[in-house]
C-alpha cells in the first residue's frame, strides 16, 4: 500500500508552472544527473522520448532542463530564463526529440553530459507529481528516485562485494531502502546502486573509493 | 489516526466526539503521521498562502504570455474592465483566480493545490475571501487546512489527477477545497462546511480534461475562473443551510465512479473534446514539436 500523502502534496508543493511531470519531474532528473558527473556540465546533448519529444517546448521542458543542468531547484523563478543563464554560463547544448522508444516510459530524457574529458550518460523518467526515476546510468541499469541518499558503484564482478559495500554501509547506521546490481557479464564490470535514509560520512566514502577493485563511486545526496 | 481521513462522517464523528475544530483533526494527523510539529505546519502553510498571494499580484501585474501565445494576459484586462457584470468583488475573484493560474501557464512560481492544473482555485477565492471579510492569516491557514483534509479524502476514495479522473478531479477538487474553507472561515458548522463540498463536486462531476495540445491553457485557465465562481456560489447555497441532499461521502464516491468509467480521451490525453476540434487539432500541429525521430528498430 502506498504512504498516505502529506497535507504539503494536497496544498503543495510550491513549484515552477506549469506541470509537475513537465516542469519539476525534469528539473530533478538534471539535478541528479550533474551529480553523477560531479560537475557543472560544459557541454549537454538532451534528447526528449515519446510524449516529451512533442510537448517539451510547449511546456517549457527544454528551459526545465537546462535550469537542472545549472543546479537551479524546482521552485527558482530563474527557470523561465534558464537558456539565458546557460548562455551566460557558457553551457553549450543541443535537443533532440525520438518519437517512439517503445521500451521507455512516455516521459523520457536522456541525457549526456561532458565536462572536461569526463563525460556521462544518464536516462531519466518523470513520472508526475516531480517524482522521478533515474533508470540507467552509464548503460547500467540503475532504478533511484534521488529523493534519498544514493550511491553507485561500479567494480569487479566478485563474490562478496555486495556483503562488503553493505556492510561497510551498515557502520555509518545507513538503513539501505533499494539496491539494484547489473553486470556487463560474468566476472566483468558490475554496478551496484543504493538507496539509503541517510547519508554516508566522507570517510567511507574515500575508503569505499580506495579498493583497488571498486573502479569507480558516485554519491549523491538526496538532490532536493 | 489514520482511519480519520477514510471519509467525510468519520471526520465529522471524530470531531464530535473529541470536541475538536474541523481544522485540527487535519493538524493532529500532519503531526502525527508526518512528525511534523504543529508550528512548522502553520508556518508552511502560510508561506504556502504568500506564494499563492503573489501569484495573484504577478498575474495582475506583470507580462503573462504563454510561449504558445494562447495565455495572453487575461486576467489584468478582466480586472481593469469597466464593465462590472455583478459586483467589483466578483470581478475581482475572477481575475485573481485567472491571474494566478496564468501565472502557472506562464513558467512562474505557484502553489500545486492540489495539482498545478488547478492552482489558480485556492488563491482566487482565500485572497477575495480574507480581503473582504478582513480575516487573519491564522484563520485562512486554518482554512487551508480543513481544504487539505478535503483533498486527502478526495485522493483516497477518487482522485486528484486529470489523467486519472478527468478535469473534476483537479479543478473539481480545488473549487470543493476552496469551497469548505470559504465556509469554515465564515464560521459555519462541520455540517455546513461538508454541504458546501458535496454542492461543489455536483456541480463539477463529469467535467472532462481535454487540454488543446496538450498544454496547461486552455480549458484550464478559464476552468480555474469557473471552478472559483462554484466554489463561492455552493458555499453561499450551504451557509443558508440548503442540503446537497446526496451526503458528501456519496458525492465523492460518484465523482471516483464517473473518473474510472471515463473515456481515455478525455483524461489528459489531448485526444477528445476541445483538443480534438479543428482549431484545437491546428493549434497543436502549430505549438507541438514537429522535427521528431522516429527509431527504424522498434527494439530500440
Amino acid at each position: 500500500m502506498a504512504e498516505r500523502s502529506s497535507v504539503f502534496d494536497m496544498i503543495g508543493p510550491v513549484m515552477i508552472g506549469p506541470s509537475s511531470s513537465h516542469t519539476a519531474g525534469v528539473v530533478r532528473i538534471a539535478r541528479a544527473a550533474i551529480r553523477v558527473l560531479g560537475d557543472q556540465p560544459e557541454e549537454a546533448e538532451i534528447t526528449f522520448y515519446n510524449s516529451f519529444a512533442q510537448t517539451y517546448e510547449g511546456h517549457g521542458s527544454d528551459r526545465a532542463i537546462i535550469a537542472g543542468l545549472l543546479d537551479f531547484k524546482t521552485d527558482d523563478k530563474r527557470i523561465k530564463k534558464s537558456l539565458d543563464h546557460a548562455k551566460e554560463k557558457g553551457l553549450k547544448y543541443t535537443f533532440k526529440s525520438v518519437g517512439n522508444a517503445s521500451t521507455f516510459h512516455p516521459n523520457t530524457i536522456r541525457l549526456v553530459l561532458k565536462s572536461g574529458n569526463k563525460e556521462v550518460e544518464v536516462i531519466g523518467e518523470s513520472r508526475g507529481g516531480g517524482v522521478i526515476r533515474i533508470t540507467e546510468v552509464n548503460g547500467f541499469t540503475a532504478g533511484f528516485s534521488a529523493n534519498l541518499h544514493t550511491i553507485i558503484i561500479t567494480a569487479d564482478d566478485r563474490p562478496g562485494s555486495i556483503a562488503f559495500i553493505a556492510d561497510v554501509i551498515s557502520q555509518d547506521g545507513c538503513n539501505i531502502a533499494t539496491m539494484s546490481v547489473s553486470r556487463k557479464g560474468k566476472n566483468d564490470i558490475a554496478c551496484q546502486v543504493l538507496e539509503m535514509d541517510s547519508g554516508l560520512r566522507p570517510l567511507t566514502i574515500e575508503y569505499l573509493n580506495s579498493l583497488n577493485w571498486v573502479h569507480n563511486l558516485i554519491y549523491i545526496p538526496n538532490i532536493d | 489516526m489514520s482511519f480519520l481521513f477514510n471519509g467525510f462522517a468519520s471526520w465529522k464523528e471524530y470531531c464530535e466526539t473529541q470536541q475538536l475544530k474541523l481544522h485540527q483533526p487535519v493538524l493532529e494527523y500532519e503531526t502525527k503521521q508526518k512528525g511534523r510539529s504543529e508550528e512548522e505546519v502553520f508556518n508552511g502553510l502560510l508561506q504556502a498562502y504568500e506564494v499563492m498571494k503573489e501569484a495573484v499580484n504577478s498575474g495582475l501585474s506583470e507580462e503573462m504570455s504563454s510561449r504558445s501565445g494562447m495565455i495572453k494576459n487575461g486576467a489584468k484586462k478582466v480586472y481593469n474592465h469597466p464593465v462590472t457584470v455583478l459586483s467589483p468583488e466578483f470581478q475581482k475573484l475572477i481575475s485573481r483566480a485567472l491571474a494566478a493560474k496564468e501565472v502557472n501557464s506562464c513558467m512562474g512560481r505557484i502553489v500545486a493545490a492540489p495539482t498545478a492544473g488547478a492552482s489558480g482555485i485556492l488563491p482566487g477565492v482565500l485572497y477575495t475571501l480574507q480581503d473582504l471579510h478582513n480575516l487573519s492569516d491564522k484563520k485562512i491557514v486554518e482554512g487551508l487546512l480543513v481544504s487539505a483534509g478535503i483533498a486527502l479524502i478526495i485522493e483516497q476514495k477518487a482522485s486528484l489527477a486529470g489523467a486519472v479522473g478527468g478535469c473534476q478531479a483537479e479543478t473539481g477538487s480545488a473549487a470543493a477545497m476552496a469551497s469548505g474553507a470559504i465556509v469554515y472561515c465564515l464560521g459555519g458548522s462541520v455540517d455546513q462546511v461538508f454541504n458546501a463540498v458535496a454542492i461543489t463536486i455536483q456541480c463539477m462531476l463529469g467535467l472532462i480534461c481535454d487540454p488543446v495540445a496538450g498544454l496547461v491553457e486552455v480549458p484550464c485557465v478559464v476552468r480555474n475562473a469557473s471552478a472559483a465562481a462554484i466554489a463561492n456560489s455552493s458555499a453561499q447555497i450551504a451557509l443558508a443551510d440548503v442540503s446537497a441532499v446526496i451526503p458528501v461521502d456519496e458525492c465523492v464516491d460518484a465523482m471516483g465512479e464517473v473518473g474510472q468509467s471515463m473515456e481515455t480521451r478525455y483524461k489528459e490525453t489531448a485526444l477528445g473534446g476541445l483538443a480534438a476540434t479543428k482549431t484545437g487539432q491546428q493549434i497543436s500541429k502549430r505549438v507541438l514539436v514537429q522535427d521528431i525521430e522516429i527509431l527504424p528498430d522498434e527494439d530500440k
